[in-house]
């Protein structure tokens, strides 16, 4: 099947579909991919790059006549019309807000996968391009922020006197928030961040983050995406945002509600309380912004100084990186989809990522799929002790019963040792002192040299020899001296062998 | 001659060199303690094995002089030295040209020959002296056949199985432990008869009750050693070490030799400490090792967890991801010594650290089918035994590792040994490869390890696999990282 990866359409879009690196991994899969002339240029992927990877350039005709056509944007309806019928288009779509795209998809006879329909559960974390995105977004989300902020991130104490540390204050702990959290932590800023899921503080945590606490009642997330909140909670929280905005140079608000617009969480009066200078991001200015004075697409300064950004293009301001990842979300899909690695798409309805990404199959609507339940946060913890009851922890052995034993093993000893003749005992005598001193001479020994260990205590062993040489000088008659002969014989291979191989093992280790 | 033979001093002399030995024994072993000293102990346990051979020769000479229809002093000497020559060359030829991933083989195979030595010098004690007059003795030669016997044929069986020339699966038959435990009691019963014989003087009765034990103990061996699975080999043949210690130390009972029990308890309780240590490193008792039967649901567990998805990286990713890295930590396990990769992984290593990257090793004490067999492995290859580390030494250091390279391990890594209380392995200390930045496992499938535990490291985010032989893979690092 050939895959055609077209330019995309959609004025000032930097990003493509494949870069050099995936397009040849989609052809390892068994595809014919097809380029168009110049899709990669805005994304440091010139047709050179692709020729040089191996993959081939057309024009849009062949492109759109794939089989499989991979783009980022939703495909316009002029796109849409120059598919093929039965054909596959893989792209961002928005299914959920956009329900002409999917008819139309429909009465195209196409079978449409979203990539931004993607499940959140960890088996598809591979396929995910709105955490590769978001991820790369957040990041941008910081720079854009340091390029309008006119101070310095990190705090310096310099002879021209102190600078203090840059404030930041990130609003939701997704994969945006966390990128914006490790950014902004890596540039020396203090972070503090918020999320209505109490439990990704830990997460927020380990990037170094604080995080903030509102005392109020919560809710576990059962399919990883934030919900909104009740009347209640959101006027415990307004508090929260407002004071926390006000002390912060940076505000970054990423805050989400799938399916529907952004919530506001940064009021007017708030931005026109926060200190001149200070920048305000809003990553939800595609869905309505977080921010009372955001405009999509722009940068606003407000009365008293204060920026806000409203860019929604943050992951295409990184067109390379982020066509390099949703390339390899394409392909990780792509694999998925073509189980025989023989260049044929299968789409297997039975499994949920691939059922959950599918809007239109051969003009039939499928859209939405059935609910799927995150595998991460439920029902774990009740498995969990399931499985510690049926092996309760073993009560330690009464250290008495130690006495106990060792006390009768005594009086069993000397019983036995007072009807042995006293030439048993003085070897006995011996034996138990090279048993002990065994101990403590063998517990030093380095592990790394336990095979060297093995082999020279194999050779040593090979002492029995001895008993072997006394019996062919003592041979009553030649069967005896046979036998004692064979174990002269192979003792004496252990003892040679043994030294030997210890001694080839021992020369081998060096130090560099 | 005859004077100097018998003289008391001789004697003396001889009881004087064995003790100088002893402690040569036990300075040998007290050198491997550490890289720099092992190679002086080696050499200490040549020296005293020279001496006491020496002075075993000369003991021999006069306890030939005084034994009544002995062969010739001429004669023995020269079956002595003739056995010894033929012995000589074989075991150096050996040593020679063993392969270092063949070196379990070989240990296996020098246990099986000391545990016959044993056998055939307990049998001989009871031809020259006969059974019934001291029960001591008596004792003394059956304890020692006995364990001489299993000795022998476990580790012929061990041999096989390393060497793969007989199944690894442990063999099932059906009642196995009752039929040890019936083996176990019928040598006792046999014990007792010939410690009861009537004036036997080696051509009696005695012999049928020996006899009768030496075949049902070669038979418990074979079957104790078959019910273990290949991956608890480092515990068997570390049992078997301390086994043939055991029997040398018997055989200084019955021979009323110091030298043969102090070197025998001193192997025997080497090889103790060495299982106990395996044991410790896999959270097992040492009973339940030797009950046998672990690993043999080779499949994995039948648990149809989701897992999630693992994801696919190829070589030329791995190299680059290596060359941005500034430090690596590479855990081996016996896939390695399979794919025999220690050459490649030596020289991706030196490539690596000529870069400026901070490559060091892992390893599990029971990773390889031998105590240290890694070690040894990547000692061959040259690796610096410096940046070689343990498990307690590694584990701090791999929050703060860019990198960790799994070669060929499986269970060593597998975090369901801390985090689920219901794993076939949980409790079992591993390397938390997890914490590092980026883990890549170099597997041939996504089959399970020797537990027959599925490995949730594979599944995680920060895991990536790379498919294939481990050999070729790390040949194409190296090609990549030029």
């Amino acid at each position: 099947m050939r895959i055609g990866i077209p330019r995309e359409s959609r004025p000032g879009e930097t990003l493509v579909a494949a870069t050099a690196k995936t397009a040849s991994r989609l052809a390892a899969l068994g595809y014919d991919v097809v380029v168009e002339h110049g899709a990669g240029e805005a994304a440091d992927q010139p047709d050179a790059a692709f020729a040089d990877a191996g993959v081939r350039l057309g024009d849009d005709d062949e492109v759109w006549s794939s089989d499989v056509v991979v783009k980022v944007n939703a495909p316009t309806d002029e796109e849409v019309a120059g598919l093929r019928r039965g054909a596959t288009v893989v792209s961002l779509m928005a299914p959920a807000r956009s329900p002409e795209l999917v008819e139309r998809l429909a009465a195209a006879g196409v079978t449409a996968l979203a990539m931004d329909a993607v499940p959140r559960i960890s088996r598809a974390q591979s396929m995910d391009v709105l955490s590769s995105m978001a991820n790369v977004a957040g990041y941008r989300a910081v720079i854009e922020a340091a390029h309008e902020f006119g101070r310095l991130f990190t705090g310096q104490v310099t002879a021209a006197g102190k600078v203090p540390p840059a404030r930041v204050f990130v609003v939701g702990a997704g994969v945006a928030g966390l990128a914006a959290i490790g950014a902004a932590g890596s540039l020396g800023a203090i972070v503090r961040a918020f999320d209505v899921r109490p439990e990704v503080a830990e997460q927020v945590e380990s990037m170094g983050a604080e995080f903030v606490r509102v005392e109020m009642e919560q809710e576990v997330s059962s399919d990883g995406y934030a919900k909104e909140m009740t009347a209640e909670q959101e006027a415990a929280t307004a508090a929260m945002y407002d004071e926390e905005a006000r002390a912060a140079d940076i505000v970054i608000t990423t805050a989400l509600i799938p399916g529907r617009p952004a919530p506001q969480l940064i009021t007017a009066e708030t931005v026109a309380a926060m200190r001149p200078g200070s920048v305000v991001v809003d990553m939800a200015a595609a869905n309505g912004g977080n921010v009372a004075a955001t405009v999509k697409d722009e940068k606003v300064v407000t009365g008293n100084g204060v920026t806000v950004l409203g860019y929604t293009d943050l992951a295409g301001r990184l067109a390379a990186q982020t066509s390099q990842l949703y390339g390899t979300n394409v392909v990780n899909l792509l694999t998925l989809l073509t189980p025989g690695k023989d260049g044929v798409l299968a789409l297997d309805l039975d499994d949920v990522v691939q059922r959950g990404i599918t809007v239109t199959r051969d003009g039939e609507v499928m859209w939405p799929p059935p609910p799927v339940q995150v595998s991460a946060a439920p029902s774990a913890p009740a498995a969990a002790v399931a499985a510690a009851e049926p092996a309760p922890a073993k009560a330690p052995p009464d250290p008495r019963r130690t006495w106990y034993a060792a006390g009768l093993a005594g009086v069993l000893f000397a019983l036995l040792a007072a009807f042995s003749p006293g030439e048993f005992l003085g070897h006995f005598t011996v034996f138990a002192l090279a048993v002990v001193a065994g101990y403590y001479v063998i517990s030093n020994v380095a592990h790394a040299l336990h095979t060297p260990l093995m082999a020279e205590t194999n050779a040593i062993s090979g002492i029995i020899l001895v008993g072997g040489i006394l019996q062919v000088g003592t041979a009553s008659n030649l069967l005896i001296l046979v036998l004692a002969a064979i174990a002269v014989l192979v003792a004496s291979i252990n003892i040679f062998g043994g030294f030997l191989v210890t001694l080839r093992m021992l020369q081998m280790f060096r130090k560099g | 001659m005859t004077d100097f033979l018998t003289s008391e001093h001789l004697h003396g002399f001889i009881q004087g060199a064995y003790i100088i030995a002893a402690l040569c024994f036990i300075g040998a072993l007290a050198g491997l303690a550490r890289h720099e000293t092992a190679k002086q102990g080696n050499i200490l346990g040549m020296g005293g094995m020279a001496l006491a051979l020496v002075a075993t020769v000369l003991l021999m000479a006069q306890q030939n002089e005084l034994a009544a229809d002995a062969p010739s002093l001429g004669v023995a000497v020269l079956v002595v030295a003739a056995m010894m020559g033929t012995g000589a060359v074989i075991g150096a030829w050996r040593a020679r040209t063993v392969e270092m991933t063949g070196m379990p083989e070989l240990v296996a195979l020098l246990h099986s020959f000391v545990g016959l030595a044993a056998v055939l010098v307990g049998v001989n004690s009871y031809l020259q002296h006969g059974a019934g007059h001291d029960t001591v003795h008596d004792v003394e030669v059956f304890v020692g056949v006995f364990i001489g016997a299993i000795t022998f044929t476990g580790s012929i069986v061990a041999n096989l199985k390393l060497s793969a020339r007989m199944k690894s699966a442990p063999l099932m038959l059906p009642g196995r432990h009752w039929l040890n435990l019936a083996i176990i009691v019928a040598s006792l019963a046999l014990g007792v008869w010939f410690a009861l014989v009537e004036g036997d003087d080696g051509a009696g009765v005695g012999i049928v009750p020996l006899l009768a034990m030496t075949v049902l103990a070669l038979v418990l061996g074979f079957h104790l050693v078959a019910a273990i699975g290949g991956g608890d080999m480092p515990v068997v043949v570390s049992m078997l070490n301390s086994y043939s210690g055991w029997a040398a130390a018997a055989a200084g009972f019955m021979l009323g030799n110091d030298l043969l029990i102090i070197t025998g308890a001193l192997v025997g309780s080497s090889g103790a400490i060495l299982s106990y240590i395996m044991c410790k490193a896999m959270n097992r008792s040492f009973v339940s090792v030797i009950a046998g039967g672990f690993g043999s649901d080779g499949g994995p567990a039948g648990e149809d967890r989701d897992y999630g998805d693992h994801r696919e990286i190829q070589a030329d990713e791995v190299a680059e991801l290596l060359s941005h890295a500034s430090s690596v930590v590479i855990t081996p396990g016996y896939g390695m010594a399979v794919a025999q990769a220690q050459y490649p992984v030596a020289e991706m290593t030196r490539r690596l650290r000529d870069k400026g990257v901070d490559v060091r090793f892992g390893i599990h004490p029971v990773a390889g089918r031998l105590p240290g067999h890694m070690n040894v492995l990547l000692a061959e290859a040259k690796v610096p035994y410096d940046i070689v580390l343990e498990l307690d030494e590694i584990n701090g250091d791999l929050h703060d590792t860019d990198v960790v390279l799994v070669i060929g391990a499986n269970d060593t890594v597998n975090p369901a040994a801390q985090e689920e209380p219901g794993s076939p392995i949980a409790g079992m200390p591993v390397l938390e490869v997890w914490n590092a930045k980026d883990v890549v496992v170099f597997k041939r499938s996504m089959a399970t390890g020797y537990a027959g535990v599925q490995n949730p490291l594979f599944f995680k985010d920060n895991t990536q696999m790379l498919f294939g032989d481990a050999k070729d893979k790390v040949n194409e690092i190296v090609a990549a990282l030029d």
